[in-house]
């Protein structure tokens, strides 16, 4: 689904003394089947922007499409529900929703609530087990009695069991150890592929930005910063700088290397070993000369 | 939720938010005994002047604390109707569908519910300018006596202020996790009754599991930091009453004087 936001606007409790813009006239668009990274320090307004996308948030002002969806400032919006099932959320920390006594319940949850028949549950449970890496011997289990890490999973296989087209990520790989972190963030890039999402991933992380991202869009205290293609806009360091944002770690390396060895060498979405090799033969040429 | 305003603080740097919060406590419960002494016009006249003075002086926008008291504005106005149609005293007024207003009815209406408004507006005045670790403290101080007979004071404080210390986290995380259910499908605000009931129930346990988590942490925490209870604890936060709160209550107790003069 196209999802395009124009000038909007969104106030915490205003008209109090505790009134608070924490989105100022925001516009962008994202294109159907895009991976989309918001990144921003802590407090520009990421969270707020994705409830927005179903509906949990209505902007003070401007106006926002989602595919067929018109959610915009003082006016109701028509079939909330049935845009909560196409765009699938999962928020920071999402195991704090788990309830149900066992897995499956849970599982299910989501989908029952939007009126998919059972038959297509049990047929929808073992593929986003499949997809979250859990195996089908827990579903009788207890939510409460697996670790943190697989709670995550249990809570995100939910949000994936409505079968959404547009996923939203509010930072999923926070307080997960490095390799669950990878695992997640690589499962999520393989459902991007495989079922044609449209993905939009809030992180804090840069190179998660740069590594799975097509497009990223910068906020700064509620307002665009910056946007553009990954390789674009992580290359501009004292831009970043000024909204505390880092380049990523490989942008970094590349750049010091060019300087130390005056060379051109660009990032192009290369993996450490591609990388490796191009260095490698880059002073490989070099050497005979140095002779 | 978020624009009832009782039991919520507003920050700001004001005379009575400076003000002792025992000095505040004392001034609240005396003025809750004796506007019920009020019983003319211009004794009721003078301790509205007094109380809309208060809440100026607070700093704190006037529309936005009587916005706040709206849950409160329909029992005010509740009260005002009923008495309205059941005292029958004075001189028939109007007749209003078959019903008589009796003059009586009218000055009793307005006498109750100004009583009423005056209560609730002064001691919202005490909540909206201290913090609920200030009043706990006050609170613990004033009750410093009942230790003689064995009273638990000081695990009541810290009951109260750890209580009002997660009202806040607490709020989040209900909106948190309704947010999060909403998105996958309850349906909290329309449906049939015995469906909103039971959409509470995912809201409810994770509400529940982090609760008890929480404390539980917070046990450790404390423990691990070696508190021990009341027992020689010192205290970061002296109270100290200063020249400015013996002035308030000097002025309060002329208001009180006051009162006493305009009733008859
Ligand atoms: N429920 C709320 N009520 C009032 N202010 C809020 C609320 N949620 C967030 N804010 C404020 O809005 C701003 C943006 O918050 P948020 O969208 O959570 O930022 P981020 O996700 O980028 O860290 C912050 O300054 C935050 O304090
Ligand atoms: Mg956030």
């Amino acid at each position: 689904m196209d999802i395009q936001f124009n000038e909007v606007s969104y106030t915490y409790q205003p008209n109090s003394p505790f009134s608070h813009q924490a989105l100022k006239n925001l516009s962008f668009s994202i294109k159907s089947g895009s991976y989309v990274a918001i990144v921003g320090h802590t407090g520009s307004g990421k969270s707020t922007l994705i409830q927005h996308l179903n509906g949990l948030l209505r902007p003070t002002a401007g106006a926002i499409k989602i595919g067929g969806f018109q959610h915009q400032a003082g006016a109701k919006t028509a079939n909330i529900k049935d845009l909560r099932r196409q765009v699938g959320v999962v928020f920071q920390y999402p195991e704090h929703q788990l309830f149900e006594e066992t897995i499956k319940k849970d599982i299910a949850f989501g989908p029952r609530n939007f009126g998919v028949s059972d038959e297509e549950i049990e047929r929808r449970i073992p593929d986003v087990l499949k997809a979250v890496n859990l195996s089908p011997d827990l579903l009788e289990r207890s939510p409460f009695d697996l670790s943190g890490g697989q709670m995550r999973r249990v809570a995100i296989a939910g949000v994936l069991a409505m079968d959404p087209k547009v996923l939203v990520l509010d930072e999923p790989t926070a307080g997960l150890d490095p390799r669950g972190q990878q695992e997640v963030m690589d499962m999520f890039l393989d459902l991007h592929k495989r079922k044609g999402l449209t993905t939009i991933l809030v992180t804090h992380s840069m190179e998660d930005a740069l590594k799975y991202a097509d497009h990223v869009i910068i906020l700064d205290h509620g307002e665009k910063y910056m946007e553009g293609k990954p390789s674009e806009i992580f290359v501009q360091n004292e831009a970043l700088q000024k909204v505390q944002l880092d380049v990523p770690e490989v942008i970094q390396f590349i750049q010091d290397f060019n300087e130390l060895f005056k060379q051109n060498l660009s990032y192009q979405g290369q993996t450490e070993q591609e990388l490796a090799e191009e260095i490698n033969k880059l002073l490989r040429k070099e050497e005979p000369t140095d002779e | 939720m978020s624009s009832i305003i009782i039991g919520q603080y507003v920050p700001a740097n004001s005379v009575v938010h400076r003000l002792d919060p025992r000095a505040k406590i004392v001034m609240i419960f005396c003025f809750v005994v004796f506007v019920f002494f009020a019983n003319n016009t211009l004794s009721y006249a003078w301790l509205t002047v007094f109380a809309v003075a208060s809440a100026l002086l607070t700093q704190i926008p006037l529309r936005f604390i009587a916005k706040g008291l709206s849950p409160v504005w329909f029992l005010i106005i509740f009260t005002f109707i009923l008495h309205l149609f059941v005292t029958n005293e004075g001189t028939v007024l109007v007749e209003l569908f078959g019903f008589q207003i009796y003059s009586g009815a009218l000055i009793q209406g307005v006498a109750i519910s100004l009583r009423f408004f005056l209560l609730i507006l002064f001691t919202s005045l005490l909540t909206l300018t201290t913090t609920p670790i200030e009043i706990t403290d006050a609170i613990e101080t004033l009750l410093n006596p009942l230790k003689k007979i064995k009273f638990p004071v000081h695990e009541l404080a810290l009951m109260m202020s750890i209580s009002l210390r997660f009202i806040p986290t607490l709020m989040q995380e209900t909106e948190k996790i309704s947010k999060a259910q909403a998105s996958r499908g309850v349906d909290f605000r329309t449906g049939p009754l015995k469906d909103r009931i039971q959409a509470v129930v995912p809201l409810l346990v994770p509400l529940f599991v982090s609760a008890f988590k929480r404390a539980e942490e917070l046990a450790m925490a404390m423990e691990a930091r070696g508190y021990q209870g009341g027992e020689g604890r010192t205290r970061l936060r002296e109270l100290v009453i200063v020249k400015r709160d013996w002035l308030a209550m000097l002025a309060f107790a002329l208001v009180i004087a006051g009162l006493f003069f305009f009733r008859y």
